[in-house]
């Protein structure tokens, strides 16, 4: 929140990030869009070693801000030290990553014809919900629907996982142990130690 | 902005573990006295910063705090 500070065009990303959630219960194609928060992070911290994609242009992250002090949703409490150690935060970066590298082969299957369309999207990695009524049938092959179900049901996880720590610590909780931050950073890291 | 000649008492200092380097703190301050150059970690520019406390309460990782501004 910038109390004292002129708003800029950037402020204001929170409203794509919020569209996007709620898109997905309309369409399930629009999930593909969400690529774009896995891209651009990577991208800029790749080739320019900085964390400007959290620092200034993150969705997510307005949004929490957002809902935990303009809308004092968040009880303002110090995270636990473990969610905020290295071993927890790079711990599930790595699972992260293989559930994405698991989603991204059950799309394989899809493609290469030896698994079927799931019109399902799964929450924490375990509750499988219908979501049959988010596809109209229009993608011109099953595996980029299947994609879109995967991928729609991470960025759902993510987004009821940092929903709980910023009403149980600070607003953006999330930032804390979110892959992409994690990712992005160690990036950083690696970059300046080169 | 400007910086003032008069120089607050107390100001912010990042310890050094833990940062996650999100950039909460550089939203929030009003002197644009923190900043996250590296995408690493948080840095305090003691010149600009007020002591204000506004970044410690918006650190996620709740790793900044406000000590008394060390002797020039
Ligand atoms: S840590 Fe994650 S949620 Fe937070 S600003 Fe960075 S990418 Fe966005
Ligand atoms: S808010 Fe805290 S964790 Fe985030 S960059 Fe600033 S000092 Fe680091
Ligand atoms: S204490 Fe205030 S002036 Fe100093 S860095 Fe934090 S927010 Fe900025």
């Amino acid at each position: 929140m910038k109390k004292n500070k002129k708003k800029n065009w950037n402020d204001y990303i929170w409203i794509m990030s919020a569209v996007y959630m709620i898109l997905g219960f309309v369409n399930i194609m629009f999930a593909w869009l969400g690529l774009i928060c896995f891209l651009v992070p990577l991208g800029i911290s790749l080739v320019k070693g900085k964390k400007s994609y959290c620092n200034h242009f993150c969705g997510r992250g307005q949004m929490f801000d957002v809902l935990g002090n303009k809308l004092k949703l968040s009880r303002q409490k110090d995270i636990p030290a473990f969610l905020r150690s290295n071993w927890f935060r790079y711990g599930f970066l790595t699972f992260f990553m293989i559930m994405f590298a698991n989603m991204v082969f059950m799309t394989y299957l899809v493609f290469a014809g030896s698994g079927s369309l799931k019109e399902v999207v799964t929450l924490i990695w375990t509750i499988k919900m219908p979501w049959d009524w988010a596809y109209n049938g229009a993608a011109s092959s099953p595996w980029i629907a299947q994609f879109a179900f995967g991928f729609y049901g991470m960025m759902l996880t993510s987004t009821v996982l940092g929903l709980v720590t910023m009403a149980l610590y600070k607003p953006r909780s999330w930032c804390v142990y979110c892959p992409m931050g994690t990712m992005t950073q160690g990036i950083c890291k690696i970059k300046d130690a080169a | 902005m400007a910086t003032t000649n008069i120089k607050s008492k107390r100001i912010a200092e990042v310890m050094e573990k833990g940062c996650v380097a999100c950039g909460s703190c550089m939203n929030v301050c009003p002197r644009d006295a923190i900043t996250v150059p590296k995408g690493i970690i948080a840095v305090v520019d003691n010149d600009k910063c007020i002591g204000c406390g506004l970044c410690k309460k918006a650190c996620p990782a709740s790793v900044i705090e406000i000590k008394p501004r060390p002797e020039a």
